[in-house]
């Protein structure tokens, strides 16, 4: 006897987010990415529909890093010297499809740039590049909440993802994401609850959820991986089932998480294996969107992504 | 919760005015403010003072899927009025109800399958009202075994356990939440259990507190839907509550609002 699949059908769906926006939106992109739309758990394909794949950001700054290993600054060669060279090395050499924008120059302890500079560089980095881009602060709450509208008007109408919104400052720029045309990052602290009460938060102040993609925090390969994936596990769940507040795209910002391991920082081959499983987990707990560093982590989880949706 | 509004009800004097004097206008405002408030489906009922009950039925249906789509609960003792009211249906809909007597049985299980609609079973006969679990039990059992044998789907079926008003039977209350236990393993895959809540605080003077008290524990006996007011606020937040805690819902702490953007 042929053995029967248990199939579980879902009541409920992920919203659907577009990234960039193309000439005739009034943006200036070449290409758009969309995520999310899943109405079944990650790569259960007899379930429901999957429309779109999880898709890789390459991960570049606005000033050199300081604390990169030395063998992945290398990767990107004498371009990691140039922000905007880089990000065009990303795109033309490495076929990157989306680009994340770390605005940490603006750190006061990393350079203190002005808002001002700032908006000029998202200016002309989207001079420069075409595809489109996710955009973060430094991390530094009080620079970012005077340093992320400027750049968010710089890059308006060009529907990027703006982040990181969290519990206690988010409103600042949620209102520079609606007024701008943009999605948001809501960035909660492994904490279901607190990814839930944020999201709320942030429709509250007419920001719909479907503009929304969510960073749970994650831990890296032996650094709490499990953690992560059953959050992401436990709020995918709901929102199948028909939790609409939790129903927005996962983003992981996988990079950053792999290359702190002390493991990656043995080896470069090393390093390069933590990130790619670190990402090939997540995919397999729902990520939509990966944000990562190692152009050869990249490549290695884009061939991986391409088998598991040929079908 | 599988939440149905009860408002539209001809035992109320304004809306039977409303459906003696065809005025649309006053249904379907209740139809809409209950949806508005968390129902899910709308129970209508023509009420015992309705001299044409069948013409009245067809036209409460009529009237209120001009305004919603949400599911109609056609609510009569009477299968024909049902009937007229199953013929005018659009939207989708539950039999409110059947009893466990065989010639009710006959009709009323036939009609759901041929007009594709769910069904409410409620634990009585023509012999009374029961008087202890193991007669709901029974009864329900026999509700459930018919429908087994006549291919209808035990996934669509409601089995209510009367609930009656506590000022009259205050000591079958234990055995009312206890069968709504007992009736979900009746059967696999288990049958649906339902309650028309008001019925607990008929005629006690403090009927709200009484209706989410009850509601709660009924809950936490896993209740699957009931009939009820959602136009009162403390009892759907009460009913929030008790299922966030029980986990079916993730928490947070604007756990209402989340529920009500759902």
């Amino acid at each position: 006897m042929e053995t029967q699949l248990v199939l579980d059908k879902w009541p409920g769906v992920i919203s659907t987010v577009v990234i960039g926006a193309k000439k005739e939106e009034s943006g200036s992109r070449s290409n758009i990415v969309t995520i999310g739309g899943q109405s079944s758990l990650p790569l259960l394909f007899k379930e429901g529909a999957i429309p779109n794949k999880p898709r890789v950001a390459f991960e570049v700054w606005d000033i050199v890093p300081q604390d990169w290993h030395n063998e992945l600054l290398s990767a990107y060669g004498e371009e990691i010297n140039d922000p905007l060279g880089w990000a065009q090395k990303c795109v033309n050499e490495f076929k990157a499809e989306i680009l994340y924008v770390r605005m940490q120059g603006a750190h006061p302890d990393f350079g203190d740039r002005s808002p001002e500079d700032s908006a000029k560089f998202i200016s002309t980095l989207l001079d420069k590049v075409k595809v489109p881009l996710i955009i973060t602060g430094s991390g530094d709450n009080t620079k970012d909440n005077l340093v992320m509208p400027l750049v968010s008007e710089a890059a308006k109408n060009e529907r990027c993802i703006i982040g990181s919104a969290v519990q206690d400052n988010y409103k600042t720029i949620v209102a520079s994401v609606l007024a701008d045309g943009h999605s948001i990052i809501a960035e909660s602290p492994i904490d279901i609850n607190i990814a839930k009460q944020l999201n709320i938060l942030i429709s509250d102040m007419g920001l719909p959820l479907e503009r929304i993609v969510m960073d749970p925090t994650i831990g890296a390969l032996g650094y709490g991986l499990e953690y992560a994936y059953s959050i992401m596990e436990r709020a995918r769940l709901a929102a199948l089932s028909g939790d609409k507040t939790l129903a927005s795209p996962f983003i992981c910002f996988v990079g950053q998480e792999a290359w702190r391991a002390k493991e990656a920082k043995g080896s470069i081959e090393q390093g390069i294996m933590w990130e790619t499983i670190t990402a090939s987990s997540f995919i397999q707990s729902g990520a939509d969107l990966l944000v990562m560093r190692h152009p050869k982590a990249i490549e290695k989880v884009s061939n991986f992504i391409e088998t598991l949706f040929r079908g | 919760m599988f939440i149905i509004g009860e408002c539209i009800n001809g035992m109320s004097l304004k809306i039977a005015s409303a459906i003696s004097q065809r005025d649309k206008k006053i249904i379907q405002k209740y139809a809409l403010d209950q949806v508005s408030c968390g129902a899910d489906t709308l129970d209508l009922n023509c009420g015992p003072a309705s001299p044409k009950p069948l013409v009245d039925m067809a036209w409460l249906v009529e009237t209120v899927q001009e305004v919603t789509e949400k599911p109609l609960c056609l609510d009569s003792s009477n299968p024909k009025v049902i009937e007229e009211g199953l013929k005018a249906s659009q939207n989708k809909t539950i039999i409110n109800s059947t009893t466990a007597d065989p010639e009710k049985l006959d009709i009323l299980v036939a009609l759901a399958k041929q007009y594709k609609s769910k069904l409410i079973g409620i634990a009585i006969n023509a012999k009374g009202i029961p008087q202890n679990i193991d007669q709901r039990v029974e009864l329900a059992a026999t509700i459930v075994a018919y429908c087994q044998q006549n291919k209808f789907p035990v996934e669509d079926l409601y089995l209510d356990p009367i609930v009656l008003p506590i000022n009259v039977a205050q000591a079958q209350m234990k055995d009312i939440l206890s069968a709504i236990f007992e009736f979900k393993s009746i059967s696999q895959p288990s049958p649906k259990t339902i309650i028309g809540l008001s019925n607990i605080s008929q005629g006690s003077s403090v009927r709200s507190l009484i209706n989410r008290t009850f509601l709660t524990m009924a809950v936490a006996n896993g209740l699957d839907s009931a009939i009820l007011n959602s136009k009162d606020k403390a009892l759907m937040d009460t009913l929030i509550t008790a299922e966030l805690i029980l986990n079916k819902n993730i928490f947070c702490d604007s756990y209402l609002e989340a529920y009500r953007k759902k």
